[in-house]
């Protein structure tokens, strides 16, 4: 505890924390919308980092299990009218049996497999939802009866208030022991295994709480915008905008993909005047970085001062 | 009468989708890249090919034939401006090159569709059949250049197979994908080796996109699909197995041609992808991959 308020990273944190919370002061409306999003997408980001930084699997459909989530409270919410918080832990149950069952071909899967395992669940997701349109919305989507409040500063607060929960949780773990034995298993699995760890696991528990927090956050984020659709939580092109904030942000650091996330979607907003041509110039810009900043904004920021 | 339907298109289409995935299977056995920018390449051919060919009214041939010389230039981009500065970078470690190049080949697809889009909008396009006219087969009335179209694709797959077993530079990616180290160690150059078969790949690419735009259509939404598609196919065949790549087209091509025909058009890809997943569970080094 004495390390943890001695660090400056804590510091500096407790500041962006503290500037962020008094944002609905000194930032417009607009922009406190934009962010209310980004840090829904942030806690993607961040669960998708674990996923991919630590336990070294690649996940091309995080809308996968952001999607169940999102969905399945969506869905109890509008036929059976529960409260809130029983449609957020139902959608977590239901994340949390997709990403069982995305652990089990990926503790035989490797690399590109697995990979296009991911990439095929958002396909079938997708193509269900619009199957089952008379219960789902199909392409239109669907609207929630209740939201998580009708003013837009104590939405801001809901959304960072949650980033910061999960970010310390999510961070935690990630420097904890289990976080080092993922990282190890993600790099050389045989030898995490000789040397007594069990991977699969560990494996395992890194899926869950993936798909926990992706699938919480999906529910979150549909009781905050009052509707769900596959266009916010499920197109792949969501699931691309998530990898590629994880990527920016800086791969295994947890807290760089929160950082990614959030600069991926002002830089969004600030290069709308370009038109359609903003995602070309986003996408662009987050290769630069990975061609020439493998470690991202944050590994930049934290290793480039010490060479 | 709607049997045969079914296998003369199932046939046509089998035929385009093998063409497409050869050329991503043939990266991938050679120098172990997973191209995710697959579909930005072929719909670079397309679109140009289209462009041309509707534009300056130079024809379907001509039209194709610089369709192709631009999939050819894409490939050699994206070769060049993604996948060899990931595999010679000094600050990406071994190890992860592979999630690299992925990433990179994603982030590039997706900066060619927007491009594409930015110049010509996402409205789908067909070129003009390079074949016209129809041709009674089995009792079907088929369009000729659905007919010409499967037989290029066969052709073209033939004349691959020579390339690669019968001429010294085939002989030579055939060696690159068994064991790299040991053809350096012969005197090859294995960064010409590796160019050789970008080019092949962006021939190919090229030609698949181009026939696409002329058989199905294309438009610049279909990116990522179609690299879905051949990323599907290759992997159901197994990776770098270019025949098993061509009995995965058969097998996908035929499932979505069944069940559009007799069950409903929408759930088009649906069987394929269970079938996919299903695969992947009991066998995942796919149909007749090697690992």
């Amino acid at each position: 505890m004495t390390r943890l308020i001695q660090s400056r990273g804590f510091w500096i944190a407790l500041l962006i924390v503290i500037v962020g919370a008094a944002g609905p002061w000194w930032l417009s409306a607009y922009i406190l919308g934009v962010l209310t999003s980004a840090y829904y997408f942030s806690v993607f980001a961040m669960s998708w980092d674990l996923l991919f930084g630590f336990a070294g699997e690649v996940n091309f459909g995080p809308t996968f299990l952001i999607g169940l989530g999102a969905y399945g409270a969506a869905i109890l919410n509008s036929t059976m009218g529960y409260a809130i918080p029983i449609c957020l832990v139902f959608g977590v149950v239901v994340a949390l049996v997709g990403g069982l069952l995305l652990a089990v071909p990926a503790l035989r899967l490797h690399g590109p497999y697995f990979g296009l395992i991911t990439l095929v669940s958002v396909l079938l997701l997708r193509n269900a939802i619009v199957i089952f349109a008379s219960v789902t919305g199909g392409e239109i989507g669907m609207t929630v009866p209740d939201v998580l409040s009708i003013d837009a500063n104590v939405n801001y607060w809901y959304a960072l208030a949650f980033m910061v929960v999960c970010a310390i949780i999510l961070f935690g773990l990630s420097r904890s022991a289990v976080g080092l034995i993922l990282q190890a298993s993600g790099q050389d699995a045989i030898e995490a295994a000789a040397l007594g760890f069990n991977v699969t696991k560990h494996k395992l528990a890194a899926f869950c709480v993936s798909a926990a927090f992706s699938g919480l956050a999906g529910g979150m984020l549909v009781f905050y915008l009052g509707a769900a659709s596959v266009d916010t939580v499920i197109d792949l092109s969501i699931a691309v905008q998530i990898i590629i904030a994880a990527v920016l942000g800086g791969r295994r650091t947890i807290l760089g993909a929160a950082l990614g996330a959030i600069v991926l979607l002002l830089a969004d907003e600030a290069l709308r005047p370009l038109g359609q041509l903003n995602t070309f110039v986003v996408s662009g810009v987050a290769l630069a970085v990975i061609l020439f900043f493998p470690d991202g904004l944050l590994g930049y920021l934290l290793h480039g001062k010490e060479e | 009468m709607l049997a045969s339907q079914i296998l003369i298109d199932g046939f046509a289409i089998s035929a385009l989708y093998g063409l497409g995935a050869v050329g991503f299977t043939l990266i991938f056995g050679v120098s172990g890249v997973l191209n995710l920018a697959h579909g930005g390449v072929m719909l670079v051919a397309a679109l140009i090919g289209w462009f041309v060919a509707s534009e300056f009214e130079t024809g379907p041939f001509l039209g194709a034939a610089l369709g192709i010389l631009a999939g050819l230039g894409m490939a050699y981009l994206t070769y060049f401006i993604v996948v060899r500065p990931i595999q010679r970078s000094r600050v990406i470690p071994a190890a992860e090159q592979e999630i690299f190049i992925l990433t990179g080949t994603l982030l590039w697809g997706i900066m060619i569709q927007v491009g594409m889009d930015y110049l010509f909008t996402d409205n789908p396009v067909t070129m003009r059949p390079m074949f016209p006219g129809v041709v009674n087969l089995l009792g079907v009335r088929t369009p000729r250049n659905e007919l010409m179209i499967a037989v290029i694709c066969w052709v073209v797959i033939g004349l691959l197979w020579l390339l690669v077993n019968r001429t010294r530079a085939g002989k030579q990616l055939l060696a690159a994908s068994i064991n790299p180290r040991g053809l350096t160690l012969l005197g090859f150059e294995l960064s010409n080796i590796y160019l050789l078969v970008w080019s092949i790949y962006g021939v190919l690419a090229g030609l698949a996109g181009v026939l696409l735009a002329s058989f199905l259509g294309v438009s610049s939404a279909n990116a990522g699909q179609l690299t879905a598609s051949a990323f599907s196919i290759v992997v159901l065949g197994g990776l770098g197995s270019v025949s098993g790549s061509l009995v995965a087209a058969y097998v996908v091509g035929y499932l979505e041609t069944i069940t559009a025909y007799l069950i409903a058009p929408t759930l088009r890809p649906i069987p394929a992808l269970l079938l996919l997943v299903l695969v992947m569970y009991v066998r995942p080094q796919g149909l007749f991959g090697r690992r």
